[in-house]
Parts: structure tokens; C-alpha cells; sequence
């Protein structure tokens, strides 16, 4: 059906490298994610996994580096904690920054889509935690991003709630069709998000590896993520 | 082509969301580290206890009149001084210049604290003699503000808002800089501008230091009006107190102390309860 093989790409970033002090944390790494595409990015703590999300999301002024780097302007960051501002409505949180007499209703909708329609008027305060990164995945949505970069955002949640959130950025991700880069340091939770799983170390990419949808070799995908993970 | 019917799932209950619940609220159990709710009826007991001490002293002769006068003589005083207007005038001139003072005073230092706070040279400009003028008692001032601007009611209030300055500023200032990193981040992220920036992340992030200086802002425009108008006035309650000393009438200064005293405190509880109804979102030990 496709006749053009040449996806289009919605991150390239070529000879990539950052570091603090005398410490390279990226080392001259080349990425591409096409456009659609989820990647989940796994690494050791401290591979400088959220070092490579904060130089995609340009939030990394003052931090030493070279390389290129192309990313879509519209593009949006989903932080571990929800940072919601405490002094803000739900929904004032999920329009910040946002124009126009359409913003507020699309805002409700984006609310609805994740489960939290009729809420609102609520302070953050009064949410649970997964209800937080719930309105954190509707603030993000809401601005349509082309690119939707997550650094461990579930990684403080429980077992259940995880699973859940799981679902619903997949289903999320379907609908929208952003390109994703997931941070995360859970082996099954990239499996089973991912079109394709990149691992971090020492500031290199050492693994790279597409999970097609539907494969049922999960098993064998996570034992090979795990030994380039030095575990197992 | 065949269709098949599901038959609906048949409820026996009613969802929970519909049933009828009326939760009646529990008594507190167990110990909490919390001090648990204040309420008006409480904070009034320090104040009230203070009363009866008065009363009863006076009263069993413990107190001598010529220190201080009974309570009973002190309301009679009120009723005079109300008789022949000279409280109501005196006060109002009083509430004029602290409110004049309050608000030119809360306003510079807002402004302020937002330059300093928020810009490089504001911080580099402003901060230095904010402090230098901290360090300053109000009454060293007067001198000074006398041969600047006179002794008429602009030197009163420029002294006033000078002082209420202080708190305004430090307070709003500290909080400004507390804004945490993590908000000004997402900030960026989300692509605010500037004033947005200002006006929804970092000013209601400073809200609640604010109010810590309002509240004691309008405690010093108090104390800076009663060191204005005994130093220098023809009106208002300070001066009321200051003749009442030349000719030893202390139910009149007690009069005005009680003056000073109710309106320090209904201008601390107005405060509170706005800060109460701004700060609504906070959950903290106090709410
Ligand atoms: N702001 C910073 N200043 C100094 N060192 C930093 C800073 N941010 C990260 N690092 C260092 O860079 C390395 C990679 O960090 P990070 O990207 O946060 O790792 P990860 O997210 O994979 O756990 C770590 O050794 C960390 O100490
Ligand atoms: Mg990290």
C-alpha cells in the first residue's frame, strides 16, 4: 500500500552531546523517531536518559553540548510528578498558556477523554495521584502535539494505576497519533507500550530494537532489554 | 444475516453515585499532630481573660486608678469623647492616614518586590536600600521627613507607607524567589509569556508570603501612625493620647490604647479572612 518507504521523521538528532563539568552524559548520539512513532527509552539510573529528554524538550539552556537537533515545535512534556499548580483550577492547569474562546472547550473534552470529565472545578490538591497524571496527560494532549515526551510519568504511582494510566496513554496515543518518547526503567512497561525500544548507556544508544505490534515474543524482547540492561 | 439480541444486564441496586446518602460529618478519633480547627470563639479567650483580670482587679482595688483606670471609667471616657465628636474626627483622621499609608505603602512594595524578584538589575538596584532602610527605625526618620516634606499629613503618610514598605517588600520578595524551579520549568514548556508567566505562576506562588507581609504591614501602618502622631499632629488619636498625658487623664489614654488594640485586631482578622478565602486551594497544618 505504502508506496513512499521513507517515513517522516519527527525527532533527528545528529552527534548529539551533552554534559555537566568534566562528565559527558551524551556521547555524540544520533536519534531518529518518525513521526507516530513510540519509543520508549530505557537506561541505569543516572545514563542520562532524562539529560536526552530535556535536550529534546529544550529545556536544557546552560547545559554544555554540541550536535544538531530537529524537533517539532509543537510538542509537549509529561514530568515524573504531575506539576500541576497548586493554585490553579483543573482545568485552568490543563488550558495554561493556551488562547482563544475554543481553548476552554477543548480542555473539557481533553479532560473527558481521560476519565476526568466533571472535575473540572477541582483544586489539585484534591485528586489522587493517578487522577493528577491523568490531568498532566490532558494538558499535554490538549495542545496537539507532534511530539509527546514522558520522563518516567508513572513511575510513582501504584501497581494498578500504572496499568491503568498504561491503557490509556496507548489508547491515547492511537487517537492522537503523536511521536512518543517514553522514558521509563520498566522493562515490560516499554514492551508493552513501544513500536521500538532504545536503550541508553554511558551516554550511547546500545540497543535498538522494534517491537512489532501483535508479536507475541514478549518474552524473548524482554530478556534481551534486560541483559543489555546488565540484569539477568 | 442473523442478529442475535443481547439482553441488557438487569441491576438489582441502585448505582452508588444515585443512592441517597446523607454522610453526617465524625467526631475527630485518635491523636493527630494537626492542632485541629480555631475557631473566632477561641482566639477571643486570650483577650477576654485579659478583661476579667482588668475588671477584677480594678474592682477588689488591686489596680490603682491613678496607673490605670478601672474599665467602667474607660467606657464612660468612650462615651464622652463620643458626645462631643472629638472620637469620631480623631478616628476617622487616624484611619485615613494608615489607610493612605497601607495603600500607597502595600503597592510600592509589591511593585518592588516584583522588580527585585523577577529581573537582574531590579534585584541589583532595589534590594540594597530596601534593606538599608530596614535597618532604619521609623522614628530616626522623622526628623528628616520633617524638613523634606513639612509637617502636614504628607509626612505622616509618606512615613506610614515608608514602613508598611518594609514587610510588603521582604516577605513577597522571599516568597518570589521560593517559587519552585520545577513550576517556572513547566512554564517554559508550556511556552507562557512573560506576563502570563507573572501573572499566573509567580504571583499567586507568592501569595501566601505576601499575605505573611500584609498581615504584619498593617500592624506597622498602626505603629508607625501612633509614632507620627505623637511626635507631630493636631489630630487624630495619637494627639488625643498625647494631650490626655499633659494633663494626666490616663482613662483617655487607656481609651486610646483600647482604640489602637481593637483596630489592630479587626485589621488582622479582615486580612486573614481574605487570605483564608485567596489561599483556599492550600492544604497546610492551619486550614
Ligand atoms: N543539572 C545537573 N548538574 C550536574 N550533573 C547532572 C545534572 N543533571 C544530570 N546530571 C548528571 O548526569 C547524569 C545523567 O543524569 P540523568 O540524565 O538525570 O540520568 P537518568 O535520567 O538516566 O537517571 C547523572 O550522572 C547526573 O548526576
Ligand atoms: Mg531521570
Amino acid at each position: 500500500m505504502a508506496t513512499d518507504t521513507r517515513e517522516l521523521t519527527a525527532v533527528r538528532a545528529t552527534t548529539l552531546t551533552r554534559g555537566f563539568g568534566a562528565r559527558i552524559v551524551l556521547d555524540s548520539l544520533d536519534l531518529e523517531i518518525a513521526e507516530g512513532e513510540f519509543v520508549a527509552l530505557l537506561g541505569r539510573s543516572g545514563s542520562g536518559k532524562s539529560t536526552l529528554l530535556r535536550a529534546l524538550a529544550e529545556l536544557d539552556d546552560g547545559v554544555a553540548g554540541s550536535g544538531e537537533l530537529a524537533v517539532p515545535v509543537e510538542r509537549s512534556v509529561v514530568f515524573q510528578d504531575a506539576r500541576l499548580l497548586p493554585w490553579a483550577r483543573v482545568l485552568d492547569n490543563v488550558v495554561l498558556g493556551l488562547d482563544g474562546p475554543q481553548a476552554r472547550e477543548r480542555g473539557r473534552e481533553a479532560l473527558a477523554e481521560v476519565g476526568l470529565g466533571g472535575r473540572e472545578r477541582a483544586w489539585p490538591n484534591e485528586l489522587s495521584g493517578g487522577e493528577q497524571q491523568r490531568v498532566a496527560l490532558a494538558r499535554s494532549l490538549v495542545r496537539r502535539p507532534a511530539l509527546l515526551l514522558a520522563d518516567e510519568p508513572f513511575g510513582a504511582l501504584d501497581a494498578l494505576t500504572r496499568i491503568r494510566m498504561q491503557e490509556l496513554l496507548l489508547e491515547l496515543h492511537a487517537r492522537h497519533r503523536p511521536a512518543v518518547l517514553l522514558v521509563t526503567h520498566d522493562v515490560d512497561e516499554a514492551v508493552a507500550l513501544a513500536d521500538r525500544v532504545i536503550v541508553l548507556d554511558t551516554g550511547r544508544i546500545v540497543v535498538d530494537r522494534p517491537i512489532p505490534r501483535g508479536a507475541s515474543d514478549a518474552a524473548a524482547h524482554r530478556k534481551h532489554l534486560l541483559a543489555a540492561l546488565g540484569v539477568g | 444475516m442473523t442478529e442475535v439480541s443481547i439482553p441488557a444486564p438487569r441491576t438489582r441496586e441502585a448505582p452508588a453515585a444515585q443512592r441517597d446518602v446523607r454522610l453526617a460529618p465524625r467526631p475527630p478519633t485518635g491523636r493527630r499532630l494537626r492542632p485541629g480547627p480555631t475557631s473566632a470563639r477561641a482566639l477571643a479567650l486570650g483577650p477576654l481573660l485579659l478583661l476579667v483580670g482588668w475588671t477584677g482587679g480594678s474592682a477588689v482595688g488591686l489596680i490603682d486608678p491613678a496607673t490605670l483606670s478601672p474599665p467602667w471609667t474607660v467606657v464612660t471616657t468612650f462615651g464622652e469623647l463620643a458626645a462631643d465628636g472629638r472620637l469620631q474626627s480623631n478616628l476617622l483622621t487616624s484611619l485615613q492616614r494608615s489607610v493612605a499609608g497601607l495603600v500607597l505603602g502595600v503597592g510600592a512594595g509589591v511593585g518592588l518586590a516584583l522588580l527585585a524578584g523577577l529581573t537582574r538589575t531590579g534585584e541589583a538596584i532595589i534590594d540594597g536600600p530596601v534593606q538599608v532602610k530596614r535597618a532604619v527605625p521609623t522614628l530616626a526618620l522623622i526628623p528628616l521627613a520633617i524638613i523634606w516634606f513639612g509637617i502636614g499629613e504628607q509626612m505622616k503618610i509618606i512615613v506610614i507607607a515608608t514602613s508598611v514598605l518594609i514587610p510588603v517588600y521582604v516577605n513577597t520578595h522571599a516568597a518570589l524567589r521560593g517559587v519552585d524551579a520545577r513550576y517556572v520549568e513547566l512554564a517554559e514548556t508550556v511556552g507562557l509569556s512573560r506576563l502570563r508567566f507573572v501573572r499566573q505562576v509567580a504571583l499567586p506562588g507568592a501569595l501566601p508570603g505576601f499575605f505573611v507581609g500584609l498581615r504584619l504591614a498593617v500592624t506597622v501602618s498602626w505603629t508607625a501612625l501612633v509614632v507620627v502622631e505623637q511626635v507631630n499632629a493636631t489630630s487624630g488619636i495619637g494627639y488625643l493620647m498625647t494631650q490626655a498625658r499633659t494633663y494626666g487623664q490616663t482613662e483617655i489614654i487607656i481609651a486610646g490604647l483600647v482604640v489602637y488594640a481593637v483596630f489592630g485586631l479587626v485589621g488582622d482578622t479582615a486580612v486573614r479572612a481574605i487570605e483564608r478565602s485567596a489561599l483556599s486551594w492550600r492544604r497546610t497544618l492551619g486550614s
